[in-house]
C-alpha cells in the first residue's frame, strides 16, 4: 500500500516534470521566433511587390516576386558589393599575415614582457573610433586617400588585428608542448615546426578568426560613411544612400538589406561555435 | 605524421628537461641577437598598431589645443584648453554625455537580462535546440545599418509598421514611435542586436559549470531556485561582468543606428557623444571642438577599459590554469 502510493507519487512527479519541460521548450521556441521575426520579415518583404509591402494589416501571404531584387541589381548594387568584398577580404588577409607571427611570439616562443604587448593590443580595441576620425580624415585628405578602398583596408586591419592576435594566441596555446619539443628533438627547423606541426593543429582556429574579422569588416559603418562616397562606398554606405536617393521603397530596401546581410549571416552560422571565442577575444571557449 | 612523432614524444617526456638545458648555453654568446630574433615576428604587428591607432590620438590631442574651423581660413591657432571650455559649456555636449550614459546603460542592462534568460532557456536539452540557438544569434549578424533601416520603416512606421499592428488589440493606434519615444526606440534596436551577444557569453558560462556541484546540491535537497542563487549565479558572475563590460565598450560607440533612425533628434534627444563629435567635425567643421570632445571620450572610455582589462586578464589566467 505504502509502496504503491510512493510509486504513484513518483509517477505523478514525472508527468509534472514532463509537462513543465514541454512548457519551457514552448517558451523557448516562442522567444526564438519573436526575436527572429524581424529577420524573417526583412526576407519576406524583399520578395513582395512594392505595393504589397505597404498594407494595413501587414500581410504574410502574398505573391512572391523577384522584381525588387532585379531593381536592386540594376540600381547599382554591383560596385558597393565589390568594394565591400575587396576591403573585407584584403584586410582579413593582411590581419592574418600580421597576427599569426605576432601571436606565435606571444605564445609558443614568448618574448620578454609578452603580457605587456598582449594588453597593448587589447587596449587599442577599447579606444573609441570617433576620437580618431578627425586626424584620420585630415591625413587621408592630404594623402589623397579619401574615398579610396585602401584607406578602409588600413583601418579595418587595425580594427581587427587585436582580436586576431588574441584569438590566434589562444589557439596556439592549445598546441601540446610535448609535440613541439618532440619535433625539435627530431631536428625540425622553424619552418618544419610551423608548417608540419603547428599549422595542422591551428588552421581551424585561424579560419574561425578570419570569419570573425570578415563579420566586423563587412558590417563596419562609421569609417565607411565618413571616409568614402561614390568611388569606394561599401554596402552599408550604399544602403543608407539608397534610402536617401530613392525615397522610402520598403520592398526594395528589404531586398538590398537582405543582399547586404546574407554573407555575414551565413558566415556567422557556420562559425557559431567560434563566435563567442572571438567576441570575448579568446577568453571564453 | 603523428606516427612519426609518437616515439619522439615518449622520449621527450623523459628528456625534455635535459634537452632544453643543453640548448641554452648555445644561446649565450649572442643572447641579445637571439632576443631580437624572437621579437621579430611581433614587430610588424606592433609597429602597425602604434602607427595606425596611437598616432591619431596624439594628433587629436594636438588639434584639441587649437581653435580650428575648416570653414574659417586662418582659424588654425593655438588656443590652450579653450576648446575644452567650449565643449563643456555647450549644452548639446552635456546632453550628449548624459544620453550616452543613459543609452549605453539601459541597452547593456536590458540585453544582459534578456540574454541571461535566453541562455538559461537554451541551456536545457530540447527538440530543435541548435535551430533555436541559430535563430537567436541571427539578430547580431544582420548588418546594423540594415537593422536600423528595417526598424525605422517596417517596424516603427505609425501606419504600416508591425509594432502598431501587433499592439492594436491593446488600443494602440498610429503611434509615432520614433518621434514620441526616440530614446526607447533606439535602445530597443540596440537590445535586439546585443541580447544574442550576452546570451552567447552567459551560455559559455553555464556550459562551463560543474555538474557535480549541482548534483551534490540536488542530493542535499536544494530546489531549483536555491541552486541558482547559491551555485549558478556566483559561477556566472564573472561571465556576466565580462558581458557587461565588453557590451559597454561596444555600445558606447553606437553610431549607425542613430545616424539612420533619428539623426540624433528630435533636438538632441538621441545625440550621443559619437554622434555629437560627428556633427561637430563633419557638419560644423569645428575640428578643435570635435577633437576636444574626442579626448574627453577617450579618457572616459579608458576608465571603463581599465576594469575590463583587469577582468579579462583574470579570466584568461583562470582558463589557462584550467587547460
Amino acid at each position: 500500500m505504502a509502496k504503491g502510493s510512493d510509486h504513484r507519487r513518483r509517477h505523478k512527479r514525472g508527468t509534472r516534470e514532463w509537462a513543465l519541460g514541454n512548457f519551457w521548450t514552448a517558451v523557448t521556441w516562442v522567444a526564438a521566433f519573436v526575436l527572429f521575426f524581424p529577420v524573417l520579415w526583412m526576407v519576406l518583404t524583399s520578395f513582395k511587390a512594392e505595393k504589397a509591402a505597404y498594407t494595413s494589416p501587414p500581410r504574410i501571404v502574398f505573391h512572391p516576386t523577384l522584381s525588387e531584387f532585379s531593381q536592386v541589381f540594376s540600381g547599382g548594387v554591383g560596385p558597393p558589393l565589390e568594394h565591400s568584398l575587396f576591403v573585407t577580404i584584403t584586410s582579413t588577409v593582411v590581419v592574418l599575415v600580421l597576427a599569426v607571427p605576432a601571436a606565435y611570439s606571444l605564445s609558443i616562443r614568448p618574448v620578454k614582457r609578452w603580457s605587456d604587448a598582449l594588453f597593448f593590443f587589447l587596449s587599442t580595441k577599447m579606444l573609441p573610433y570617433v576620437a580618431a576620425i578627425v586626424p584620420i580624415y585630415i591625413v587621408a585628405r592630404n594623402l589623397g586617400l579619401l574615398d579610396n578602398d585602401w584607406e578602409l583596408v588600413i583601418l579595418y586591419t587595425a580594427m581587427n588585428l587585436p582580436i586576431a592576435v588574441w584569438m590566434i594566441r589562444s589557439f596556439l596555446l592549445e598546441v601540446p608542448k610535448e609535440v613541439l619539443e618532440a619535433a625539435r628533438i627530431d631536428g625540425a627547423n622553424l619552418w618544419t615546426e610551423v608548417t608540419r606541426v603547428i599549422m595542422p593543429i591551428v588552421v581551424p582556429g585561424i579560419a574561425a578568426t578570419a570569419l570573425i574579422c570578415v563579420i566586423f569588416s563587412w558590417n563596419e559603418f562609421f569609417f565607411a560613411v565618413n571616409l568614402t562616397a561614390t568611388k569606394a562606398g561599401t554596402m552599408p554606405v550604399f544602403l543608407v544612400g539608397f534610402i536617401q536617393s530613392e525615397g522610402l521603397y520598403w520592398a526594395r530596401l528589404a531586398a538590398a538589406s537582405s543582399i547586404a546581410s546574407l554573407p555575414v549571416i551565413l558566415a556567422g552560422w557556420l562559425a557559431q561555435k567560434q563566435l563567442v571565442r572571438g567576441l570575448s577575444l579568446g577568453a571564453l571557449k | 605524421m603523428s606516427d612519426i612523432l609518437a616515439p619522439a614524444k615518449q622520449l621527450s617526456a623523459g628528456l625534455g628537461r635535459t634537452a632544453t638545458r643543453r640548448q641554452s648555453p648555445r644561446a649565450t654568446p649572442s643572447r641579445r641577437r637571439q632576443a631580437w630574433v624572437r621579437r621579430l615576428p611581433l614587430v610588424p604587428a606592433l609597429i602597425y598598431m602604434i602607427v595606425v591607432t596611437q598616432a591619431p590620438f596624439v594628433v587629436t590631442f594636438w588639434y584639441s589645443l587649437r581653435s580650428w574651423n575648416l570653414l574659417e581660413p586662418g582659424s588654425n591657432r593655438f588656443a590652450g584648453f579653450n576648446e575644452y571650455r567650449i565643449a563643456f559649456a555647450d549644452p548639446a555636449f552635456r546632453a550628449a554625455a548624459i544620453n550616452t550614459v543613459e543609452m549605453t546603460a539601459s541597452a547593456v542592462i536590458i540585453s544582459m537580462l534578456l540574454g541571461t534568460a535566453l541562455a538559461i532557456l537554451v541551456n536545457r536539452k530540447f527538440l530543435g535546440r541548435s535551430i533555436v540557438r541559430t535563430m537567436l544569434i541571427t539578430p547580431f549578424l544582420v548588418m546594423p545599418v540594415a537593422t536600423a533601416l528595417l526598424f525605422k520603416t517596417t517596424i516603427y512606421d505609425p501606419i504600416y509598421g508591425l509594432l502598431d499592428f501587433v499592439l492594436s488589440p491593446f488600443g494602440v493606434h498610429h503611434v509615432n514611435w520614433i518621434g514620441s519615444f526616440p530614446m526607447p526606440s533606439i535602445v530597443a534596436v540596440l537590445v535586439w542586436e546585443w541580447a544574442p551577444f550576452m546570451m552567447l557569453i552567459v551560455l559559455a558560462g553555464l556550459q562551463g559549470e560543474s555538474l557535480e556541484a549541482l548534483e551534490a546540491a540536488r542530493v542535499d535537497g536544494a530546489n531549483a531556485y536555491q541552486m541558482f542563487v547559491s551555485i549558478t549565479f556566483p559561477h556566472l558572475r564573472r561571465y556576466i561582468e565580462l558581458g557587461l563590460l565588453l557590451g559597454s565598450i561596444y555600445i558606447v560607440q553606437t553610431f549607425g543606428e542613430i545616424y539612420t533612425i533619428t539623426q540624433g533628434g528630435p533636438g538632441t534627444a538621441t545625440t550621443n557623444l559619437p554622434y555629437y563629435l560627428y556633427e561637430q567635425a563633419f557638419n560644423a567643421f569645428n575640428i578643435g571642438t570635435a577633437a576636444a570632445a574626442g579626448v574627453i571620450v577617450v579618457i572616459a572610455t579608458e576608465i571603463v577599459a581599465t576594469f575590463a582589462l583587469r577582468l579579462l586578464s583574470s579570466l584568461f589566467k583562470a582558463s589557462e590554469v584550467m587547460s
